[in-house]
Protein backbone atom coordinates (compact mmCIF):
# COMPACT_ATOMS: atom_id res chain seq x y z
CA UNK A 1 0.00 0.00 0.00
CA UNK A 2 1.44 3.20 -0.58
CA UNK A 3 0.46 7.05 -0.86
CA UNK A 4 -0.22 8.73 -4.32
CA UNK A 5 -0.86 12.33 -5.33
CA UNK A 6 -3.92 11.98 -7.55
CA UNK A 7 -5.70 15.44 -8.59
CA UNK A 8 -4.34 17.41 -5.87
CA UNK A 9 -5.35 15.05 -3.12
CA UNK A 10 -3.02 12.20 -1.47
CA UNK A 11 -4.81 9.05 -1.63
CA UNK A 12 -3.84 5.51 -0.79
CA UNK A 13 -3.45 2.96 -3.80
CA UNK A 14 -2.65 -0.48 -3.84
CA UNK A 15 0.29 -2.22 -5.33
CA UNK A 16 -1.38 -2.54 -8.64
CA UNK A 17 -2.71 1.33 -8.37
CA UNK A 18 -6.77 0.12 -7.20
CA UNK A 19 -8.04 2.97 -4.79
CA UNK A 20 -7.71 1.23 -1.18
CA UNK A 21 -10.98 3.14 -0.38
CA UNK A 22 -13.18 3.67 -3.01
CA UNK A 23 -15.43 6.65 -0.95
CA UNK A 24 -12.15 8.98 -1.62
CA UNK A 25 -13.26 9.11 -5.19
CA UNK A 26 -14.08 12.00 -7.27
CA UNK A 27 -14.21 12.84 -10.98
CA UNK A 28 -11.09 14.53 -10.90
CA UNK A 29 -8.98 11.12 -9.31
CA UNK A 30 -11.08 9.32 -11.79
CA UNK A 31 -9.12 11.36 -14.67
CA UNK A 32 -6.16 12.08 -13.52
CA UNK A 33 -6.37 7.52 -13.35
CA UNK A 34 -7.66 7.72 -16.30
CA UNK A 35 -4.82 9.38 -17.76
CA UNK A 36 -2.46 6.72 -16.11
CA UNK A 37 -4.25 4.53 -18.30
CA UNK A 38 -4.29 6.20 -21.59
CA UNK A 39 -7.48 7.27 -21.30
CA UNK A 40 -7.42 11.06 -22.09
CA UNK A 41 -10.07 12.85 -21.81
CA UNK A 42 -12.56 11.14 -19.57
CA UNK A 43 -15.97 11.34 -21.18
CA UNK A 44 -19.23 12.16 -19.77
CA UNK A 45 -19.68 8.38 -21.07
CA UNK A 46 -17.40 7.06 -19.13
CA UNK A 47 -18.28 8.33 -16.42
CA UNK A 48 -21.86 7.47 -17.22
CA UNK A 49 -20.88 3.89 -16.61
CA UNK A 50 -18.25 4.09 -14.02
CA UNK A 51 -21.43 5.54 -11.80
CA UNK A 52 -23.36 3.34 -12.59
CA UNK A 53 -20.27 0.89 -11.52
CA UNK A 54 -20.10 2.62 -8.26
CA UNK A 55 -23.53 2.66 -7.35
CA UNK A 56 -23.87 -1.37 -7.73
CA UNK A 57 -20.58 -1.48 -5.83
CA UNK A 58 -22.26 0.36 -3.15
CA UNK A 59 -25.34 -1.65 -3.18
CA UNK A 60 -24.09 -5.04 -3.80
CA UNK A 61 -20.45 -4.90 -2.63
CA UNK A 62 -19.23 -6.09 -5.72
CA UNK A 63 -19.37 -4.26 -9.45
CA UNK A 64 -21.54 -5.08 -11.67
CA UNK A 65 -20.04 -7.61 -14.87
CA UNK A 66 -19.52 -7.42 -18.22
CA UNK A 67 -22.68 -9.08 -19.09
CA UNK A 68 -24.67 -7.46 -16.49
CA UNK A 69 -23.85 -3.99 -17.90
CA UNK A 70 -24.96 -5.19 -21.33
CA UNK A 71 -28.01 -6.77 -20.02
CA UNK A 72 -29.27 -3.57 -17.98
CA UNK A 73 -28.56 -1.57 -21.10
CA UNK A 74 -26.28 0.35 -19.53
CA UNK A 75 -23.64 0.25 -22.21
CA UNK A 76 -23.44 -2.96 -24.63
CA UNK A 77 -20.38 -4.81 -24.59
CA UNK A 78 -18.73 -3.68 -27.83
CA UNK A 79 -18.89 0.00 -26.84
CA UNK A 80 -17.53 -0.64 -23.70
CA UNK A 81 -14.32 -2.76 -25.03
CA UNK A 82 -14.27 0.89 -26.86
CA UNK A 83 -14.70 3.43 -24.43
CA UNK A 84 -11.89 1.08 -22.09
CA UNK A 85 -9.55 -0.45 -24.92
CA UNK A 86 -7.03 -3.12 -23.39
CA UNK A 87 -9.28 -4.76 -20.30
CA UNK A 88 -12.89 -3.09 -19.64
CA UNK A 89 -13.63 -4.67 -16.37
CA UNK A 90 -10.38 -3.80 -14.84
CA UNK A 91 -10.17 -0.35 -16.18
CA UNK A 92 -13.62 1.04 -15.85
CA UNK A 93 -13.23 -0.67 -12.01
CA UNK A 94 -9.75 1.30 -11.01
CA UNK A 95 -10.92 4.47 -12.40
CA UNK A 96 -14.11 3.94 -10.72
CA UNK A 97 -12.14 4.07 -7.57
CA UNK A 98 -13.08 0.39 -7.34
CA UNK A 99 -10.62 -3.44 -6.43
CA UNK A 100 -9.90 -5.10 -9.24
CA UNK A 101 -12.39 -7.20 -10.30
CA UNK A 102 -12.57 -10.92 -8.71
CA UNK A 103 -15.11 -12.36 -11.37
CA UNK A 104 -13.55 -14.59 -14.12
CA UNK A 105 -16.38 -13.19 -16.33
CA UNK B 1 18.80 -11.42 -12.14
CA UNK B 2 15.92 -13.29 -13.24
CA UNK B 3 14.54 -11.74 -16.68
CA UNK B 4 10.75 -11.11 -16.57
CA UNK B 5 8.77 -13.25 -18.76
CA UNK B 6 7.14 -11.37 -21.59
CA UNK B 7 3.40 -11.03 -21.10
CA UNK B 8 0.82 -12.93 -23.30
CA UNK B 9 -0.36 -10.74 -26.16
CA UNK B 10 -2.49 -13.29 -28.65
CA UNK B 11 -4.43 -16.77 -27.93
CA UNK B 12 -5.91 -19.36 -30.23
CA UNK B 13 -8.08 -21.90 -27.97
CA UNK B 14 -9.01 -24.93 -30.37
CA UNK B 15 -11.80 -26.79 -29.86
CA UNK B 16 -12.28 -30.19 -30.89
CA UNK B 17 -15.34 -31.58 -28.68
CA UNK B 18 -18.85 -30.87 -28.10
CA UNK B 19 -20.23 -31.62 -24.74
CA UNK B 20 -21.22 -28.18 -22.49
CA UNK B 21 -18.06 -28.82 -20.21
CA UNK B 22 -15.74 -29.19 -23.50
CA UNK B 23 -16.81 -25.81 -24.98
CA UNK B 24 -17.04 -23.84 -21.73
CA UNK B 25 -13.77 -23.33 -20.87
CA UNK B 26 -12.86 -21.84 -23.97
CA UNK B 27 -15.31 -19.70 -24.28
CA UNK B 28 -14.42 -18.46 -20.58
CA UNK B 29 -10.30 -18.56 -21.25
CA UNK B 30 -11.14 -16.81 -24.53
CA UNK B 31 -13.47 -13.79 -23.14
CA UNK B 32 -10.74 -13.88 -20.46
CA UNK B 33 -8.13 -13.01 -22.71
CA UNK B 34 -9.74 -10.53 -24.65
CA UNK B 35 -11.03 -9.18 -20.55
CA UNK B 36 -6.95 -8.86 -20.09
CA UNK B 37 -6.64 -6.84 -23.44
CA UNK B 38 -5.22 -10.06 -25.98
CA UNK B 39 -5.90 -10.71 -29.01
CA UNK B 40 -8.25 -14.09 -28.74
CA UNK B 41 -9.68 -16.30 -31.22
CA UNK B 42 -11.24 -19.87 -30.51
CA UNK B 43 -11.38 -22.27 -33.83
CA UNK B 44 -14.15 -25.33 -33.44
CA UNK B 45 -13.74 -28.51 -35.21
CA UNK B 46 -15.14 -31.73 -35.01
CA UNK B 47 -17.81 -32.39 -32.46
CA UNK B 48 -16.65 -28.53 -30.88
CA UNK B 49 -19.05 -27.45 -34.01
CA UNK B 50 -22.11 -28.59 -32.06
CA UNK B 51 -21.25 -25.00 -30.32
CA UNK B 52 -21.84 -23.18 -33.33
CA UNK B 53 -24.24 -24.53 -35.31
CA UNK B 54 -28.20 -22.94 -35.33
CA UNK B 55 -29.67 -25.89 -34.59
CA UNK B 56 -27.66 -27.58 -31.39
CA UNK B 57 -25.73 -24.79 -29.80
CA UNK B 58 -28.76 -24.15 -27.53
CA UNK B 59 -28.70 -28.44 -26.49
CA UNK B 60 -25.19 -29.40 -25.77
CA UNK B 61 -25.43 -31.80 -22.85
CA UNK B 62 -22.88 -32.65 -19.84
CA UNK B 63 -21.73 -36.31 -20.39
CA UNK B 64 -22.41 -38.18 -17.70
CA UNK B 65 -20.99 -41.73 -18.91
CA UNK B 66 -17.21 -42.41 -19.16
CA UNK B 67 -16.01 -39.49 -16.89
CA UNK B 68 -14.68 -40.84 -13.69
CA UNK B 69 -14.26 -37.37 -12.49
CA UNK B 70 -17.91 -37.36 -12.23
CA UNK B 71 -19.16 -37.93 -8.55
CA UNK B 72 -22.65 -37.30 -6.64
CA UNK B 73 -21.65 -34.09 -5.19
CA UNK B 74 -20.54 -32.83 -8.42
CA UNK B 75 -24.53 -32.03 -10.45
CA UNK B 76 -25.16 -30.50 -7.44
CA UNK B 77 -26.80 -33.28 -5.69
CA UNK B 78 -25.81 -32.50 -2.21
CA UNK B 79 -23.70 -35.92 -1.66
CA UNK B 80 -20.39 -36.30 -1.01
CA UNK B 81 -17.72 -35.74 -3.42
CA UNK B 82 -16.07 -38.52 -2.54
CA UNK B 83 -19.24 -40.92 -3.94
CA UNK B 84 -18.38 -41.61 -7.24
CA UNK B 85 -21.26 -41.13 -9.86
CA UNK B 86 -21.02 -44.67 -11.56
CA UNK B 87 -21.34 -44.50 -15.04
CA UNK B 88 -24.49 -46.86 -15.89
CA UNK B 89 -26.40 -44.64 -13.99
CA UNK B 90 -25.25 -41.86 -16.43
CA UNK B 91 -26.16 -44.07 -19.27
CA UNK B 92 -30.31 -44.16 -18.12
CA UNK B 93 -32.14 -42.10 -20.62
CA UNK B 94 -32.88 -38.64 -18.83
CA UNK B 95 -29.70 -38.60 -16.96
CA UNK B 96 -27.23 -36.54 -18.82
CA UNK B 97 -30.68 -33.90 -19.49
CA UNK B 98 -30.94 -33.80 -15.51
CA UNK B 99 -27.42 -33.15 -14.94
CA UNK B 100 -27.33 -30.94 -17.79
CA UNK B 101 -30.55 -28.41 -16.36
CA UNK B 102 -28.76 -28.39 -13.03
CA UNK B 103 -25.47 -27.46 -13.96
CA UNK B 104 -27.26 -24.82 -16.19
CA UNK B 105 -29.03 -23.77 -13.35
CA UNK B 106 -25.54 -23.08 -11.52
CA UNK B 107 -23.95 -21.77 -13.95
CA UNK B 108 -26.93 -18.89 -14.43
CA UNK B 109 -26.58 -18.44 -11.11
CA UNK B 110 -23.24 -17.42 -11.15
CA UNK B 111 -23.61 -14.99 -13.75
CA UNK B 112 -22.29 -17.48 -16.84
CA UNK B 113 -24.11 -16.56 -20.14
CA UNK B 114 -25.44 -19.27 -22.42
CA UNK B 115 -23.34 -20.58 -25.26
CA UNK B 116 -25.06 -18.42 -28.01
CA UNK B 117 -25.17 -15.49 -25.70
CA UNK B 118 -21.22 -16.23 -24.59
CA UNK B 119 -20.36 -16.41 -28.05
CA UNK B 120 -21.97 -13.06 -29.00
CA UNK B 121 -20.20 -11.77 -26.19
CA UNK B 122 -17.11 -13.11 -27.22
CA UNK B 123 -17.61 -11.44 -30.45
CA UNK B 124 -18.86 -8.25 -29.30
CA UNK B 125 -15.18 -8.29 -26.65
CA UNK B 126 -13.36 -8.25 -30.80
CA UNK B 127 -12.99 -12.24 -29.96
CA UNK B 128 -13.03 -13.97 -33.59
CA UNK B 129 -14.82 -17.59 -34.10
CA UNK B 130 -13.24 -19.91 -36.52
CA UNK B 131 -15.01 -22.98 -37.85
CA UNK B 132 -12.85 -25.51 -39.19
CA UNK B 133 -13.78 -26.41 -43.47
CA UNK B 134 -12.54 -30.11 -42.81
CA UNK B 135 -15.03 -30.95 -39.80
CA UNK B 136 -17.67 -28.58 -41.80
CA UNK B 137 -16.98 -31.23 -44.49
CA UNK B 138 -17.34 -34.04 -43.01
CA UNK B 139 -20.49 -33.23 -41.02
CA UNK B 140 -21.94 -32.02 -44.82
CA UNK B 141 -22.58 -28.49 -42.94
CA UNK B 142 -22.49 -25.08 -44.59
CA UNK B 143 -21.86 -21.50 -43.35
CA UNK B 144 -25.73 -21.73 -43.29
CA UNK B 145 -25.84 -23.74 -40.82
CA UNK B 146 -23.53 -22.02 -38.26
CA UNK B 147 -24.39 -19.05 -36.17
CA UNK B 148 -23.95 -15.29 -37.21
CA UNK B 149 -20.84 -15.04 -35.16
CA UNK B 150 -18.60 -17.52 -36.92
CA UNK B 151 -16.16 -14.80 -38.75
CA UNK B 152 -15.00 -17.41 -41.19
CA UNK B 153 -14.67 -21.33 -42.14
CA UNK B 154 -11.17 -22.14 -42.35
CA UNK B 155 -8.31 -24.68 -43.43
CA UNK B 156 -5.66 -25.57 -40.84
CA UNK B 157 -3.53 -23.51 -42.85
CA UNK B 158 -5.35 -20.17 -42.64
CA UNK B 159 -5.87 -21.08 -38.84
CA UNK B 160 -1.93 -21.34 -38.51
CA UNK B 161 -1.63 -18.05 -40.60
CA UNK B 162 -4.42 -15.93 -38.30
CA UNK B 163 -2.69 -17.54 -34.94
CA UNK B 164 0.90 -16.39 -36.14
CA UNK B 165 2.56 -15.17 -32.31
CA UNK B 166 -0.06 -16.44 -30.53
CA UNK B 167 -0.40 -18.87 -27.95
CA UNK B 168 -2.09 -21.78 -29.24
CA UNK B 169 -4.14 -23.85 -26.61
CA UNK B 170 -5.83 -27.15 -27.24
CA UNK B 171 -8.63 -28.00 -24.97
Amino acid sequence: MTTKELAGASVEVDGEGYLVDHKVWNPEIAAAIAKEEGIDPLTDRHLEVIKFMRKEFDEKGSAPSIRRLNKLNIVPTKELYALFPGGPAKKAAKIGGLGKPQGCI
Amino acid sequence: MCEQPEPIKRVSLIVSKGSLVDVYPALVMGNGARMEGMDASIFFTFFGLGALIKKTQNSLKVATVGNPAMNMAMPMMKLPITMPFPTIMGAIPGVSNFATWMMKNEMENLDIPTVPEFLEMFTDAGGAVYACKLAMDMFKLTRDDLCDQVSSVLTVGEFYEKSAGASIIFT
